[in-house]
């Protein structure tokens, strides 16, 4: 079982802020995530790879908790309360009329909730959130009339303001020119040396070995998963493209059950 | 002679007056409801939901006769079920909203038309069911006035929520829970809206005070805040409009009403500063930046 060979790293003494015992994530019982053990040390920096459909995205919902895992578990080290999580751009209806400034003001609700006002004291902050990605002046636009660029520099000024101990970016930088993903990288660094613990899914294998000193590289089942410069290797990779089969939907039930 | 036009009916006439007082109200509430179901994408559930609303209004008067009160709590009743069946369906079905209620509101609106037709004449009940804005006694008014009430007060409640699951609901979904009840408060409050409709305008045509103004409001401005003040506005208007026409003309008020609104939307679409007709075919210079 090539499972059994892609463990947690060693390197992860720190305790685990998310664990995974033996999780199969899936929709409609075809597991997306098959049987993935290990454990994601709190304060690490790491990348998630793997080809399309390796179950990356379904990784991130299954942490979430948008995703009831098929089998097995996943445990968090901290309150769900305290994840961020950027889901992929398609996600956003950018026709809604809501401005720069209240989008980002959303990244306060678990300080206002549902009814608590925006004071001065949460206003300057989010005018030094809009002002740390290089969006001052924007705030009373519309999100229709920004870029993508725009649009993805905006959505990291609210993940500042969530000031979560957990992470989550699911294909960041996909469609952001290399200006913009050079600025928001030195915001992940920030969290980094705040030390917030962050996932992200990326395709950018040059980007991973420049900045991302973890990496677990998912082929629906994990492949390899380590040190970037120990995973990212040709070898590994090949393995990779060859784990993803089509999809079987007279696919055997797994006997490999869950401990 | 202004006064013989706009104020005198209002003086002289006490029905003229509770009419008038009647459709501010309806448009104070629907006005918001509607920009709401425009902005989500549902602008056509306030007509499948009127759809809903009707056999259950039928239902209160086969078996109570034409007696208002049992004619609400029909409608309201069939309303909320539809809507609420359809939200929960959504949620934990494959079924998109849009089919479920679909679903639901056709075999509620076929169970309608069996039922009434068991009993013969069907004049009186044609006539509740388009409206009598002219006919709005105490009970009514007050009815109107409270759904409107709830209507406000409950909108600034889940407002936050609301505009959060429009946009971005996989945020919501991750720093809140209060996504799915927030939904189902909006679709009991068009239900509202509408069975609040139903005695002045006719369940159908209340959608018109709804949708009208919130559509023709799109097309001046494209801020939330603008919107519901001005598509508010715009049915206030209509509403003022149409009952002085229709008391000078002799044509029904209810679709005075609505006509009125549907004349300012189309206007608003030929002129229309936030993407009207004219502004595309005139061609305008482009600024710097």
């Amino acid at each position: 079982m090539s499972a059994l060979s892609a463990n947690a790293p060693s390197s992860t003494t720190a305790k685990p802020v998310i664990g995974f015992d033996d999780v199969t994530l899936g929709y409609d019982r075809h597991p997306a995530v098959h049987h993935l053990n290990g454990g994601i040390a709190a304060g690490s920096l790491t990348a998630i790879v793997g080809p399309n459909g390796a179950g990356k995205s379904t990784l991130l919902k299954g942490i979430m908790g948008a995703l009831r895992p098929l089998d097995g578990g996943i445990r968090l080290g901290c309150r769900r309360a305290n994840i961020a999580y950027l889901p992929q751009a398609m996600d956003i209806d950018r026709s809604f009329p809501i401005t720069v400034f209240d989008l980002v003001a959303m990244g306060l609700w678990r300080q206002a909730g549902l009814f608590g006002g925006i004071g001065r004291a949460q206003r300057r902050a989010i005018e030094e959130a809009l002002a740390a990605v290089g969006l001052s002046g924007f705030e009373r636009r519309t999100i229709g009339t920004l870029s993508g660029g725009q649009m993805q520099r905006a959505l990291f000024a609210r993940l500042l303001l969530q000031d979560a101990e957990l992470i989550l970016l699911d294909e960041p930088f996909t469609a952001i020119d290399a200006k913009t993903t050079l600025d928001l990288i030195d915001l992940v660094h920030r969290w980094h040396r705040e030390k917030r613990t962050v996932v992200a899914v990326l395709h950018d294998l040059d980007l991973v070995r420049r900045a991302f000193p973890e990496t677990l590289l998912l082929a629906r089942e994990p492949v390899a998963w380590g040190a970037t410069q120990d995973v990212l290797i040709a070898d590994n990779l090949l393995r990779a493209r060859r784990m993803i089969e089509s999809h079987d939907p007279d696919a055997a039930y797994c006997e490999r059950t869950a401990a | 002679m202004l006064y013989d036009l706009v104020l005198a009916p209002f003086v002289e006439f006490d029905f003229m007056r509770r009419a008038l007082v009647g459709t501010l109200a309806l448009a104070l509430g629907a006005g918001p409801v509607g920009v709401f179901l425009m902005l989500r994408r549902m602008s056509l559930t306030g007509d499948a939901m009127a759809h809903a609303v009707l056999p259950g209004a039928a239902v209160g008067y086969l078996l109570y006769g034409l007696w208002l009160p049992a004619m609400t709590l029909g409608g309201l009743i069939v309303g909320f079920a539809v809507a609420l069946l359809s939200g929960l369906v959504a949620r934990v079905t494959a079924l998109r909203e849009d089919a479920s209620l679909a679903g639901f509101y056709l075999i509620s609106l076929a169970l309608g038309v069996t039922l009434v037709s068991l009993r013969g004449s069907n004049v009186d009940l044609l006539h509740v069911l388009f409206g009598s804005v002219l006919a709005l006694d105490d009970a009514a008014l007050i009815l109107i006035a409270g759904i409107t009430t709830v209507t406000l007060v409950a909108l600034a409640l889940i407002y936050r929520p609301l505009v959060l699951e429009c946009v971005d609901p996989t945020f919501l979904a991750s720093v809140s829970r209060a996504g799915g009840p927030s939904h189902l408060i909006f679709l009991a409050l068009v239900v509202l809206n509408l069975v609040g409709g139903f005695q002045a305008l006719g369940t159908l045509l209340a959608v018109g005070l709804m949708m009208l103004p919130a559509t023709s409001a799109r097309l001046w401005t494209s801020e939330i805040t603008g919107l519901i003040v001005l598509a508010t506005l715009i049915g206030m208007l209509s509403g003022l409009v149409g009952i002085i026409i229709s008391y000078h003309t002799s044509l029904p008020t209810g679709p005075c009403i609505i006509l009125v609104a549907g004349g300012v939307h189309i206007a608003s679409l030929v002129f229309g500063r936030a993407g009207g007709l004219i502004w595309r075919l005139i061609p305008q210079r482009h600024l710097t930046a």
